[in-house]
């Protein structure tokens, strides 16, 4: 018998019951929630009459629909403040652990997760968002779903789900100075395509994600979504049992020592067979960006928008649609674009790491004039340590001011909204059209391009300023 | 919690020939802030249907009286990104029963199964055919019948069967919910927690 891949054997340990010819009924470790799919699900299950049947495995967060200043006042938006206000009478009334705003662990669900050791391997997570991918960095299978899904979570702590195909993605060799995590990921959606991983969960492996630091394995995983796939994980090592060790929920002393044996067997076996294998190698990849509205549309920024000719002939007038809605022209160099907006942050890319890279990078330049700066911390803990480093003091300097932890321009629920025409280097993950604003323009990139662009004013490869 | 049960649908079709509709065109992020399921309709496609002032833009399939019915066939990678459910109910809630696409993204194709919106996965050359027939005669009916999975140019008579889970397919026919499901099933999953700690 051929032997199992890691993502098999937490999926095959969770699973309650076979339906005949249907999903399985999954059952789920920890559930995540936030103010804006959550709150139909509470309403369902009242109508049902019936309560959480877990609350000791729900944690709640506002981080989609919160301002990211002043948050120590009441917020200004009506529907916003209803709606935040109603997560929290929720979480009260149904007796989920709540971390509302200003509370020291506020912040992007899927930052807190991990750093609050909440996430851990071999786990079986859910969120109503999709970017619940994220914590398959830890060696945990973890998807986003529906507010139906969060609904049955909360009823019975299990979802109905069909078991995705798996796929294996390798990247090997080390990755040249200045390429990130970020442009791992963008490279890969790249190859792959916005509806490449369709169907599958991935598994990354290969000497370039090893090496990557948990923060970028978190990115990885993130983003897996944006390929279609259901999520992403990564066998746990060294690196993971490190960034877990003494965090709030992780567990402590002989209980942590035990965890880890279990969690040391999570891995695939040497002959476990995936459906479908892909390899790539590190060497190949530079800083990348994306020039149009998903995030497969990414190409090295040193490179030049494709051609139509280039496009399969089926996908031209999707591609036209695109760069038109972009204001590009195919054919023309991805550099040089004079650049009104950047966004540093989200569940993506707004962990300490990224903070780190963008002060050590800005350090002593200065922000060009014409471009507004958003910098968004993922959480307070991330704050506090931006503070505590004197990362904020190196922003302040360089021209940039950073802001209260939440999604906030990642999809521009809140005030924070990149005006119609204006053009934005994002660290996020999504370049829709729209996303960032009503007819804004969204370039995704790392933090370390993201910062390029806010010193030079122009999309900018920051390996020349290194 | 019983729902609707769906039934077969002999209709108009609205043709959407965009490859990769991401949810957040389907109802944007700004529109999420409702706690109800109700009236998303109203901002389905929102800045592809209206302009900055509200106004209905006039070269988008919805402003346009040519096309109508409760089928919507949209491009290759239908309901991308977001998992907000909000997108399935904006399409329910404006009237549409079936979308028809080449290829689904999984959650959306979830949500759109929890919410008794039918999502139809047919090949790519069927869908060719089917926006080739609706757009040059826009009063083809399309027939989709579950109970046989097959959908139907009426005039024509070019079918195609389609695949879905037959434990959702079920759910569908007769209104039954996963959730009422899962309740039926608490002890064995109270006997699954006990079974591993």
């Amino acid at each position: 018998m051929a032997g199992k891949t890691l993502f098999d054997k937490i999926w095959d340990k969770h699973v309650v019951d076979e339906i005949k010819g249907g999903p399985s009924v999954l059952y789920i470790d920890r559930h995540l929630v936030h103010e804006v799919t959550s709150p139909q699900a509470f309403a369902g299950i009242e109508s049902r009459g019936i309560s959480l049947f877990r609350p000791e495995n729900t944690v709640a967060t506002p981080d989609h629909n919160v301002p990211t200043i002043d948050q120590h006042l009441s917020i200004k938006d009506e529907l916003s403040r209803f709606q935040v206000n109603k997560l929290t009478e929720n979480c009260k009334k149904h007796g989920v652990t709540l971390y509302g705003l200003n509370h020291p662990y506020h912040g992007i669900v899927h930052v807190i997760g991990p750093e609050l050791g909440i996430t851990q391997p071999g786990l079986t997570m859910v969120c109503g968002d999709s970017h619940t991918s994220t914590h398959g960095a830890f060696g945990s299978v973890a998807f986003g779903i529906g507010t139906s899904e969060v609904e049955m979570v909360m009823a019975t702590q299990c979802i109905l789900q069909p078991k995705p195909k798996k796929m294996l993605i390798s990247v090997d060799g080390e990755l040249s100075e200045g390429v990130t995590a970020k442009d791992v990921v963008l490279y890969i959606i790249s190859k792959i395509s916005a509806s490449g991983g369709t169907g599958y969960f991935i598994e990354f492996a290969g000497s370039a994600i090893r090496n990557l630091s948990m923060e970028g394995r978190m990115t990885v995983c993130n983003m897996s979504i944006e390929s279609g796939a259901r999520g992403g994980l990564i066998a746990p090592d060294e690196t993971t049992l490190k960034y877990i060790k003494g965090r709030e929920f992780a567990p402590s002393g002989a209980d942590f020592e035990k965890a880890v044996e279990s969690w040391k067997l999570l891995k695939s076996d040497e002959d476990a067979v995936f459906d479908l294998e892909l390899h790539f190698d590190a060497a190949d990849i530079e800083p990348m960006i994306t020039y149009g509205t998903n995030p497969g549309m990414g190409a090295k920024i040193k490179a030049k928008i494709p051609t139509v000719e280039e496009i399969d002939s089926a996908a031209r007038e999707s591609y036209e649609k695109s760069l038109a809605y972009m204001g590009f022209e195919a054919g023309s160099p991805i550099s040089g674009r004079k650049v009104d907006y950047v966004f540093v942050g989200s569940c993506t890319n707004g962990r300490i790491e990224d903070l780190r890279e963008v002060a050590q990078f800005v350090k002593g330049k200065k922000k060009a004039d014409h471009v507004t700066a958003w910098i968004v911390p993922g959480s307070k803990q991330v704050e506090k340590q931006a503070h505590k480093e004197g990362i904020t003091e190196i922003l302040e300097a360089a021209g940039f001011k950073l802001r209260q932890p939440g999604c906030s321009a990642c999809l521009a629920m809140n005030d924070d909204k990149v005006p119609e025409g204006m053009l934005a280097v994002a660290t996020s993950n999504r370049n829709f059209e729209g996303r960032q604003g009503p007819g804004s323009r969204t370039m995704l990139a790392s933090p370390l391009t993201a910062a390029a662009a806010a010193v030079t004013g122009e999309v900018t490869d920051p390996r020349s300023l290194l | 919690m019983s729902s609707e049960k769906f039934q077969t649908i002999e209709s108009l079709a609205v043709p959407l020939p965009i490859e990769n509709v991401d949810t957040d065109q389907i109802i944007p992020a700004r529109f999420l802030k409702a706690t109800t399921r109700e009236g998303f309709g109203e901002n389905l496609f929102r800045d592809w249907r209206f302009d900055k002032s509200g106004a209905p833009k006039k070269d988008f399939v919805l402003n346009n009286n040519t096309y109508k019915g409760s089928i919507l066939v949209g491009g290759k990678n239908f309901g991308s990104g977001s998992s907000r459910e909000h997108a399935a109910w904006a399409i329910h809630d404006y009237g549409f029963k079936v979308v028809v696409s080449s290829f689904f993204a999984d959650i959306f194709k979830n949500n759109a199964l929890n919410n008794g919106l039918l999502p139809v996965q047919v090949s790519e050359s069927f869908l060719l055919t089917l926006i080739r027939a609706i757009e040059s005669n826009p009063s083809t009916l399309i027939k989709v019948d579950l109970e046989e999975q097959l959908i139907t140019i009426t005039d024509s008579g070019a079918s195609e069967s389609f695949d879905i889970n037959p434990y959702k397919k079920e759910c569908l026919l007769n209104g039954y919910d996963d959730i009422d499901y899962l309740l039926s099933i608490k002890e064995k999953i109270v006997e699954f927690e006990k079974s591993r700690s």
